[in-house]
C-alpha cells in the first residue's frame, strides 16, 4: 500500500515539476500581490509592520486557493480518477497524498518565502519564527481544507469561483489564529496558545478532511 | 489462478440524472466466463459497468462477488477489479512507461511493464512522452495496463473504440489468455469483438417500460 | 458487517429502504402539504402577532438600555432559528448521504434559503441593536464572526445545490458541505463562552437555567414558535414546488423521448 501512495506522490510532483504551470502560479501571485501592498498602502514601515501578518496570511490563502482548483480536476477529466476510485488503496489515504503533494508545491515555497516577503513588508524581527512556524502549521490545513473544496465543485459550472465561495468561510479560523500567533509574538503575549490551536487544527484536519474529501470525490464519481 | 471466482447480480436498476436508465438487469459470470453488454446509445451498458466496478450505486437489487457484496470488502474487490472507461487516463506530459507502471503499482504489482506494452505492441514508445501518442496508441496504452498488473474480473467499456483491426486481434488474445488463466470478463461494445462462449445481455430489454421519472 | 462510512451504507442498508420509492414518497408528500401548510401559516401569523405585542407592547424596558432592548425579540429568535435551519438541514444532509432519500435532499434544498434569511435578520438586527447599545454597527469578535461564517456556508450551500445540471450531484455535494460546516454551529454556541467577546454570554440555554426574567423570556419564546412555524410553512410550500418541478422535468423528458 506504501508503495502505491507513494507512486501517487512521486507522479502529482513528477507532473507538476514537467507541467510547472500552476503550482510555480501561485506562488508567483503570493510574491507579486504581497509587493502589491507596499505600493498600494504607501512604504512607510510602521504601517505595513502593523498589517504585515495579515497581509502575508491573507494572500497566502488566496494563493492557496487559486491552486486547489486543479487539484482533481486534470484526474477527474481524463478518467483517472474512476481508476484512483477502484484502486486496492483507501481512498482517504490517496486524497492525502494528494495533499501532501499539492503542499510540497505550493504551501512549502510559501512557507520559505513568507520570511523573505517578510522583509519587504518591514515585519517585526521577533515575529519572523512564529510566521515561520505558523505557515508551517496552517499551510497544510489550507491545502486538506481545500481539497473538499476542490472534491465537491468537480464537474460544477463556474467551479472556481464557487470553490472560493466555499472554502473561504473555512479557511477564517486559520487566519485568524496565524495572524494572532505572530501579533502574540511581536508583543510579547506569547505565540504559543495560537500555536497550539493550529496544531490541534491541523491534527484534526489530517483526520477528517480526507475522509469529507473522499466522500465528496465518490459522489463525484457517480 | 487457484480460486474458482463467481460474480453475480440481481434485480439491479440505476437512476442517473433523476432518470430511471434501466431495471431488472440480472446476471451471472463464473471463472473463464464472460459477459458481453449490447444496446443502443443511452441504454444504460457504461452504466450497468460502473455499477458493477462499485463507481455507482444501484437505486435497487445487489451484487454479488464470490457470494458477498463487494461493498462489504471493497479493497478484497478492487484487489481483483480491473476497469476500463471511455476515457484512456493517460497523462500527456508523463512517458509511456511511467504512464503505465504508475498504474501498475497502483495496483501493487512490482516489476517494469515492457511485458504488458510488447502485447499490444507500444514496447517501442515506452520512452516516449505520452502526448506523442496517438488517439489509438493512447487507447491501446490504456489496455496495457489490465495486463500489466493481473486481475481476476475485467470490465471493459468499448475496448475498441479507435483500434486497427491488428489491436483488436491483441486485444481479443489478451482476453482469451486472461479466460484461460480463470479470469472473468464483461465488455460494453457495439463492434464486433470474438468472445467465444460470452453470454449476452441486450440493455434495451432493460429499458423502463416509457422514460418514467425517478 | 463493516461500519456504514458516509456514502457506504451497509449490505441491510442497501437492501431494505431502497426499492424505488421515490416513486410513492413524493404525491404522499404533496397531499400532506396541502393540508399542513394552512395550519402553519395560521400559527405562524399567531404566534409571531401575539410575540410582537409581548414583546412590544407588554414586556417591561430593560434598566439599563431602555426600549431599544425589544429589538432583541426578533434578534434572539431569528439567531436561534439561523443556528436551527442549519441543524434540520445538517441531520436531512446525513439521511441524504446514508440512506439516499429523495425527500432528505428536498427538505435541505428547501430550507438553506430560509436559513440564509434567518441569519441575514439576526445580523442586521444584531448590527442595529449593537449601534445604541456598543456604539457601534459591528465588532470582529467570535460571535459575530462565526455567525457571520455561517451567513457564508448557507450562501455556499445554495450555490453548491445549483451549481451541477444533475440536480442530484449538487444535492449530494451540498450535502456533504452541510455536514462539513456543521462544525461551526458549536463554535457559534460556545464562541461567547470560550473567548472575550463585546457579544453577552448565554442567558437562555445554559446549564443553571435562563438568567432572563420570565416576562421577557414569554415573548421571546412566542416569537421562536412563531418563526418555527413559519420556517416549517416555507418549508412544505418549497419542497412542493421543488416536487413539481422535478414532475415537470419529467414530463419534458418525456415529450422529448423518441
Amino acid at each position: 500500500m506504501l508503495a502505491g501512495l507513494a507512486a501517487i506522490l512521486k507522479r502529482d510532483v513528477r507532473l507538476a515539476l514537467r507541467q510547472s504551470a500552476d503550482n510555480g502560479m501561485a506562488v508567483g501571485f503570493f510574491v507579486l500581490t504581497v509587493i502589491l501592498f507596499p505600493l498600494g498602502v504607501g512604504p512607510e514601515p510602521a504601517v505595513l509592520a502593523r498589517i504585515a501578518p495579515g497581509i502575508l496570511w491573507v494572500t497566502a490563502l488566496l494563493a492557496s486557493m487559486l491552486s486547489l482548483e486543479r487539484l482533481f480536476a486534470a484526474d477527474y477529466e481524463d478518467g483517472s480518477l474512476d481508476l484512483m476510485a477502484l484502486a486496492p488503496l483507501p481512498l482517504p489515504l490517496l486524497v492525502l497524498t494528494k495533499c501532501l503533494a499539492h503542499w510540497l508545491l505550493t504551501g512549502l515555497p510559501m512557507v520559505v518565502l513568507a520570511p523573505l516577503l517578510g522583509v519587504l513588508l518591514s515585519l517585526d524581527p521577533a515575529g519572523y519564527g512564529t510566521l515561520v512556524l505558523a505557515m508551517a502549521l496552517g499551510t497544510p490545513v489550507l491545502a486538506l481544507v481545500g481539497a473538499i473544496g476542490a472534491a465537491l465543485t468537480l464537474g460544477a459550472r463556474r467551479g472556481g469561483v464557487l470553490l472560493s465561495l466555499l472554502v473561504l468561510p473555512l479557511y477564517i479560523p486559520v487566519l485568524i489564529f496565524g495572524v494572532a500567533a505572530i501579533d502574540a509574538a511581536i508583543y510579547g503575549t506569547g505565540a504559543r496558545p495560537h500555536l497550539l490551536l493550529l496544531g490541534g487544527a491541523l491534527l484534526a484536519a489530517l483526520a477528517l478532511c480526507p475522509l469529507a474529501s473522499a466522500a465528496a470525490l465518490r459522489q463525484a464519481l457517480e | 489462478m487457484t480460486q474458482a471466482d463467481r460474480f453475480t447480480g440481481h434485480d439491479l436498476s440505476c437512476i442517473r440524472a433523476e432518470r430511471l436508465v434501466f431495471q431488472g438487469v440480472g446476471f451471472d459470470i463464473a471463472s473463464g466466463g464472460a459477459l458481453k453488454l449490447t444496446g443502443p446509445n443511452g441504454s444504460g451498458k457504461s452504466s450497468l459497468l460502473r455499477l458493477m466496478a462499485g463507481l455507482l450505486r444501484p437505486a435497487s437489487g445487489t451484487l454479488a462477488w464470490n457470494g458477498g457484496d463487494p461493498a462489504d470488502e471493497p479493497g478484497e474487490f478492487r484487489a481483483a477489479l480491473r476497469y476500463l472507461g471511455h476515457q484512456d487516463a493517460v497523462k500527456p506530459a508523463l512517458t509511456v512507461a511511467e504512464n503505465l507502471d504508475f498504474w501498475a503499482s497502483l495496483a501493487g504489482a512490482r516489476g517494469d511493464g515492457t511485458a504488458a506494452l510488447s502485447a499490444f505492441g507500444l514496447a517501442a514508445l515506452a520512452p516516449l512522452p505520452a502526448r506523442f501518442l496517438s488517439a489509438g496508441q493512447r487507447r491501446r496504452l490504456a489496455l496495457a495496463r489490465l495486463v500489466a498488473a493481473p486481475g481476476r474480473l475485467w470490465l471493459l467499456d468499448e475496448p475498441t473504440v479507435g483500434l486497427d483491426r491488428a489491436s483488436v486481434a491483441a486485444l481479443e488474445a489478451a482476453v482469451a489468455r486472461h479466460r484461460d488463466a480463470g479470469g472473468l470478463v464483461v465488455v460494453a461494445t457495439h463492434t464486433e469483438i470474438a468472445l467465444p462462449g460470452a453470454a449476452e445481455l441486450g440493455m434495451e430489454r432493460f429499458a423502463p417500460a416509457r422514460p418514467a421519472a425517478a | 458487517m463493516t461500519a456504514s462510512r458516509l456514502g457506504r451504507p451497509t449490505m441491510s442498508q442497501r437492501r431494505s429502504g431502497s426499492s424505488l420509492h421515490r416513486f410513492a414518497n413524493p404525491s404522499r408528500f404533496l397531499r400532506l402539504g396541502r393540508r399542513l401548510a394552512p395550519w402553519f401559516a395560521v400559527l405562524a401569523t399567531a404566534f409571531i402577532g401575539a410575540g410582537l405585542y409581548v414583546g412590544l407592547f407588554v414586556a417591561p424596558p430593560d434598566y439599563q438600555q431602555g426600549e431599544s432592548v425589544r429589538i432583541m425579540y426578533v434578534h434572539v429568535p431569528a439567531a436561534w432559528m439561523a443556528l436551527f435551519v442549519y441543524t434540520c438541514i445538517a441531520a436531512s444532509s446525513v439521511v441524504s448521504l446514508v440512506w439516499r432519500h429523495p425527500l432528505a435532499d428536498l427538505i435541505a434544498k428547501a430550507s438553506a434559503p430560509v436559513g440564509a434569511g434567518f441569519t441575514a435578520i439576526a445580523l442586521v438586527s444584531g448590527s442595529l441593536w449593537g449601534q445604541p447599545m456598543w456604539g457601534t454597527w459591528w465588532v470582529w469578535d467570535a460571535r459575530l464572526t462565526s455567525v457571520l461564517i455561517l451567513f457564508f456556508l448557507y450562501l455556499g450551500h445554495i450555490a453548491l445545490m445549483n451549481a451541477f445540471d444533475d440536480p442530484t450531484r449538487g444535492a449530494r455535494a451540498a450535502a456533504i458541505l452541510a455536514v462539513v460546516g456543521f462544525i461551526n454551529i458549536p463554535i457559534i454556541k460556545f464562541s461567547v463562552d470560550w473567548w472575550h467577546t463585546l457579544h453577552q454570554p448565554a442567558s437562555v440555554f445554559r446549564l443553571g437555567g435562563p438568567t432572563i426574567d420570565i416576562s421577557m423570556l414569554v415573548p421571546l419564546f412566542l416569537m421562536a414558535l412563531g418563526f418555527t412555524f413559519y420556517y416549517l410553512l416555507l418549508l412544505m410550500l418549497r419542497v412542493r414546488s421543488e416536487i413539481v418541478a422535478r414532475k415537470i422535468r419529467t414530463a419534458q423528458l418525456l415529450q422529448s423521448a423518441p
